[in-house]
């Protein structure tokens, strides 16, 4: 029996990628809700946690003709010159960042809520621009939250199904990840294969949540005053 | 010019902030008043991380707030120090004290590090992380923290009221030093007498958002019509001089131009200036100069005015030969007793005085 390791590489791939671009969305977005009083938070509070309650099917529905050659980002990306998105690893890239898109913003949004404002005004007195006290102060303190969205993030982006099925299909090397392949081997009776992937999920899963969980537990602990 | 000039309008839910006060561009002005009457909010606006609608901030002739002009929090030469320490725990004692140094530019540097670690007595704590410190050690590390910064305006936020008693006394020292030695003109926001008595040389006294009263501390410090002087500990300040020392009983004699009071013994220099600080209710009243008392203060004064304080005391201000004030604090009974009245001739026993500097 060979063991096919595309699937395990481009599953990991995806959720690198994902991850450390929600990351980059995500903080000012998390930043912006745990400062403002505006209106509208409550509104937009509410469509980042969306993801949380939509079945995977129902996003990936509207993803697919959104991004479908005359929908609306499917002209955009066109007009761009990237091409259409469905059935290709970049639009994988982009469903899974909608998707786990509230396992980055609430566990920073909380982290910044939990912080307060005292550090960022502190840092600023001591002459650190906007930027500077973000970058030294803000994120510093705010690592146990970055910690627990980065492997949010990654462990729910190996773990999606629904909403890969829906726009990536099942291309070889291209969209073909873990989940979709332990579906593929089950399909076609391959228990064997579907065996080693699937306890090859489950160990990780556990593993990435036990890390977690400890190093939050020790940052806590060491940042007691 | 040397001034601190602040104008603010803010309205802040129902909190209603109108204040107007200038203050000398030198030594330390403390901003009085009991929590709620606005103190806070007026330093935030000095220090920029407040921002009110209308208001002017000029400090020396140099606009940080006008109608068209809000220079950023960043931008203003400030040293700020919170009212919890505020350190950031993610940063050894050195590097947070390097934080805002390594942000001024090296030719605007004038207080050196070295100075400034000696004098808040933290050269030890240098290397310990921040978690570790007592609340008094983080206390000194913010301050010297701030003043690493250079700033031409030290603005402190209530420094010791997080602190428990032994603490606030060990501080103190230090902030009286510090003002002696790097001249800083400063903002001490406070809602205790003692404090403002020790350290301010001017006060504005804020009541409900507005200016209740505001010029040189000592005089504030006995007014009958402002809070001060109802505070359990309510006291006056008195200026004078070393005038001798008695070593036989182990007195030092401060002379208050014509009268003079016996403080413990204290190796200061004849002839330096000292201010004592006396509580109004360690003064007791008599009409006349008794011999035959325990008490070796007395002093002969002059009734201002009198304010009942409660059902069972009274307050009596007092103009001591030198033109001083003192507070007196005497129950209603001997009050009337007495017939305690605007104008007439008494003697002042004081059972404790305090010298500050």
């Amino acid at each position: 029996m060979t063991f096919d390791w595309q699937p395990v590489w481009l599953t990991l791939k995806l959720a690198g990628t994902t991850t450390l671009l929600l990351l980059i969305l995500g903080t000012p977005i998390a930043w912006w809700l745990a400062r403002t009083h505006a209106w509208y938070k409550q509104a937009l509070s509410a469509v980042v946690a969306l993801p949380l309650v939509l079945p995977p099917t129902v996003l990936g529905f509207y993803l697919l003709i959104m991004l479908a050659p005359d929908g609306p980002v499917g002209r955009l990306t066109q007009s761009l010159g990237i091409g259409t998105l469905p059935f290709t690893f970049e639009g994988l890239v982009f469903a899974s960042m909608l998707y786990s898109l509230p396992f980055v913003v609430q566990p920073l949004q909380n982290a910044f809520e939990a912080l307060g404002p005292r550090p960022a005004e502190v840092a600023a007195t001591l002459r650190a621009s906007p930027w500077d006290r973000f970058m030294t102060v803000v994120i510093p303190l705010a690592r146990p939250g970055f910690l627990t969205a980065s492997v949010l993030a990654f462990a729910h982006t190996v773990g999606e199904f629904g909403v890969v099925l829906m726009i990536g299909g099942n291309i070889p090397g291209e969209t073909r990840v873990l989940s979709v392949a332990i579906y593929d081997y089950v399909e076609t009776l391959e228990y064997d294969q579907a065996h080693l992937l699937a306890a090859g999920m489950l160990a990780f899963s556990f593993l990435v949540l036990m890390t977690l969980y400890l190093v939050n537990g020790r940052i806590s602990r060491s940042h007691q005053p | 010019m040397s001034r601190i000039e602040v104008r603010l309008k803010h309205r802040l839910g129902d909190f209603d902030l109108d204040v107007a006060f200038d203050a000398p561009g030198q030594g330390v002005t403390a901003l009085f008043g009991r929590s709620g009457s606005g103190k806070t909010s007026v330093l935030r606006a000095v220090a920029g991380l407040e921002r009110t609608g209308q208001g002017l901030v000029r400090i020396n002739g140099e606009v940080w707030q006008d109608e068209k002009r809000f220079l950023p929090i960043h931008h203003r030469p400030i040293g700020y120090v919170f009212q919890e320490a505020s350190l950031f725990p993610h940063l050894s004692v050195r590097k947070n004290l390097e934080y805002g140094l390594r942000r001024v530019p090296e030719r605007q540097r004038r207080i050196p590090f070295h100075d400034v670690v000696e004098l808040l007595g933290i050269s030890t704590l240098l290397t310990r992380a921040t978690p570790r410190l007592s609340g008094g050690e983080r206390q000194r590390v913010a301050i010297a923290r701030a003043l690493l910064t250079s700033p031409r305006l030290l603005l402190m936020d209530e420094p010791l009221s997080a602190l428990d008693h032994a603490a606030k006394q060990t501080i103190m020292p230090y902030l009286e030093r510090l003002h002696d030695e790097f001249a800083i003109p400063s903002l001490y926001v406070s809602h205790d007498p003692n404090e403002v008595a020790r350290l301010a040389d001017h006060m504005v006294v804020l009541e409900e958002g507005r200016v209740a009263a505001e010029g040189e501390a000592a005089p504030l410090l006995t007014r009958l019509d402002l809070p001060l002087s109802t505070y359990d500990d309510a006291s006056a300040l008195l200026e004078g001089f070393v005038s001798s020392h008695d070593h036989s009983y182990h007195l030092t004699w401060i002379s208050l131009q014509g009268n003079r009071v016996a403080v413990p013994r204290e190796d200061l220099p004849v002839g330096r200036h000292a201010r004592v600080q006396i509580q109004a209710r360690d003064v007791s009243l008599s009409i006349r100069a008794h011999a035959d008392t325990s008490i070796l203060n007395i002093l002969p004064a002059r009734v201002i005015d009198t304010r009942d304080i409660s059902p069972t005391q009274v307050l009596v201000r007092l103009e001591l030969e030198d033109g001083q004030t003192l507070l007196s604090r005497i129950t209603r009974r001997s009050a009337i007793g007495m017939g305690v009245h605007e104008g007439m001739q008494l003697y002042a026993q004081v059972k404790s005085v305090a010298l500050l500097s």
